[in-house]
């Protein structure tokens, strides 16, 4: 998954980048490269974690001090109502519960087609596959915007069954499913797997189902984790579909509620519902850091 | 779109349709031997990607195909219009406008989010304890979802001398400045607030990239009396050339679809000064008119642009990635 990461021998002598131990006995060097990194850590202090500080600090500060002194540290003390108001006044548990379905659902979706797709793909191969594959390859081609009006009269009127999944989670969870990046991610790293295990398996007498669960699926525990975290999250984020297909604020996530808080909530109140939409997605990427820092979700980092 | 980067990088595995097992076409013996090799079970494990897809996506996207030369507002039944819709689109006085807006955050965006995070990943790679810390800091942006940065910024942006933004400014005597007020502030404010956004999952390419860069290059280099400067002009920066492709394609292909950020900060305004082709696509459809045709016609205009672009890009890490 890391790729050029584990590229790199472990041992100490290739260890190195830019700058040898050679330049780094060198005073100056040793002095200006402990200045760039103070600056820089610095910068990333105020920049990446700054504003985030600021929205906690501002959640639990009265709408008139931020107001009035926004940069100041609680200059008339705290007001921890705030984050109780949101959370029962103006239904943000209601909102948070709806985003915690619909990641979950969308991630439940989004795993059952990767992993099973994947493995039709890359480990049975019917004579299908290649037509199949190149198929679900297209679509990473497709921009999204194409499908934007689309897929909403689908949405709206789905074929064969004529059900309309408007205002229901069934509208963003099984979209999400169809997701080629995943599809592939998956049967590349099944491409990976050694195959006489799966050939002895089969000379054994396994079946497809036998073979997925009991061989290939205990051997795909990295790639489930790395699809499961960038699956959940990126719903969390979305905000686009969700806007259009859930129009009764009863079902509403999160980042589609929060814009029409704005106009009717006060400051302080609003900030307290920013400040706990943010929390899930930040407790995620404290705990799966590796992964999202490791290159291996490079899909949710740049916007595609 | 985005996605293919990583792993095409990452992983020089063949794609799996490419080694497909020759002998198993279906032979003559038909279905009954093909049952008994497990065809059946096969196929209903195939059944959730193909109704997924073909649902969701496949239908979808001919429909595009479709709706963009008929008339459709859900009313009426569709009717076909031929041309009609792309020649409307093509002659909305408001799509230059939108065009060049687009471009404008495209450009923006390459100014203020290629350079920075390119040299930042460079200092950081020399970190040699905590980098992970380094690291974490700049991705932390990538992880507050965009609808909470657009909100949280809007308050930083606040016109007001005490605004946050205008009461740093306000520091070295500068401002207040009218962030979002002004037709000339506002696309740049917008762009400012995205590259805060997303510079940091930029800044953890690079960082994988740099680790990729093999030692002995430098060591070479160092043997042909080579300084830091000179190391990081004709080994770092060359060695990286791919990754930096890539991510210029994919800013492009990003920001030439932005949305979030036009719809809520600005709306579009002040005067369009931030409407961008997304924006329109979505006020055609959604915006009151119900004019579908139009705005499949206008993204699909939009795609074929797109899809020049990730063609370029997609044969160009292919060749990449076998070398």
């Amino acid at each position: 998954m890391s790729g050029p990461t584990t590229g790199r021998a472990a041992g100490p002598a290739t260890d190195r980048g830019i700058i040898s131990d050679a330049d780094l006995r060198r005073p100056g060097v040793r002095r200006g490269l402990r200045g760039v990194h103070g600056l820089l850590l610095a910068g990333l202090v105020v920049l990446g974690l700054g504003p985030v500080l600021w929205l906690g600090k501002a959640a639990i500060t009265p709408t008139q001090d931020t107001l009035r002194a926004p940069v100041e540290v609680f200059p008339n003390g705290t007001d921890w109502a705030n984050l109780a108001e949101a959370w029962t006044r103006f239904d943000i548990d209601l909102h948070f519960f709806n985003t915690l379905w619909l990641a979950l659902g969308s991630w439940a979706v989004q795993l059952l087609i990767a992993v099973t797709g994947g493995y039709v793909l890359s480990v049975l191969r019917p004579a299908y596959a290649r037509v199949l594959g190149a198929l679900v390859l297209s679509t990473l081609f497709v921009p999204a915007v194409v499908l934007l009006v689309p897929l909403y009269l689908t949405v709206l009127d789905v074929p064969v069954a004529h059900v309309s999944l408007i205002n229901t989670f069934w509208a963003v969870w099984l979209p999400a499913g169809a997701n080629a990046f995943n599809v592939l991610l998956v049967a590349r790293f099944f491409d990976g797997l050694p195959r006489e295990v799966f050939d002895a398996a089969k000379v054994d007498g396994a079946g497809p189902f036998r073979l997925g669960w009991s061989v290939v699926l205990p051997m795909s525990r990295p790639i489930v984790g790395v699809v499961s975290v960038f699956a959940f999250i990126t719903a969390w984020k979305d905000f686009l579909w969700p806007l259009l297909v859930l129009r009764d604020p009863a079902v509403q996530p999160l980042s589609v509620r929060l814009p029409a808080l704005q106009d009717y909530v006060e400051l302080d109140v609003l900030l307290a519902a920013l400040a706990i939409s943010t929390v899930i997605p930040i407790a995620i990427f404290l705990v799966f850091q590796r992964l999202f820092l490791g290159g291996a979700g490079l899909s949710g980092a740049v916007k595609g | 779109m985005a996605d293919v980067v990583v792993t095409s990088l990452e992983r020089p595995v063949p794609p799996a349709t490419s080694q497909a097992a020759p002998a198993r076409a279906p032979r003559p013996g038909g279905l009954a031997a093909w049952a008994r090799r497990g065809g059946p079970s096969t196929l209903l494990i195939a059944l959730p990607m193909i109704l997924c897809f073909g649902l969701f996506s496949w239908f979808p996207i001919a429909r595009a195909v479709v709706m963009s030369v008929q008339y459709t507002n859900l009313v009426a039944a569709p009717e076909f219009v031929g041309l009609e819709n792309f020649t409307y689109v093509l002659s909305d006085p408001l799509l230059p406008v939108a065009v060049r807006n687009t471009l404008y955050f495209a450009v923006l965006a390459l100014l203020f989010g290629y350079p920075v995070p390119l040299l930042a990943a460079v200092a950081m790679s020399e970190v040699r304890r905590a980098r992970g810390l380094f690291a974490a800091l700049a991705y932390l942006p990538v992880v507050v979802p965009p609808v909470v940065a657009v909100l949280l910024w809007k308050t930083f942006y606040s016109g007001a001398d005490t605004g946050v933004f205008n009461t740093i400014a306000g520091w070295v005597g500068a401002g207040p400045f009218p962030w979002l007020q002004d037709p000339d502030w506002a696309m740049p404010s917008l762009v400012l607030e995205a590259t805060w956004a997303a510079a940091g999952g930029t800044v953890i390419i690079y960082l994988a990239a740099l680790t990729g860069v093999p030692p002995e290059l430098y060591d070479a280099a160092e043997v042909d009396g080579a300084g830091i400067w000179r190391k990081i002009w004709h080994v770092t920066l060359p060695q990286l050339r791919p990754v930096l492709f890539i991510t210029l394609i994919l800013q492009i292909i990003g920001t030439s679809q932005v949305f979030t950020e036009p719809y809520l900060f600005t709306g579009g305004g002040p005067a369009n000064s931030t409407t961008t082709i997304l924006l329109m696509i979505y006020n055609y459809a959604f915006g009151g008119r119900g004019d579908y045709g139009a705005a499949t016609a206008l993204s699909l205009l939009l795609a074929v642009v797109l899809a020049i672009l990730s063609a370029i890009y997609f044969r160009t890490t292919k060749r990449w990635s076998t070398t």
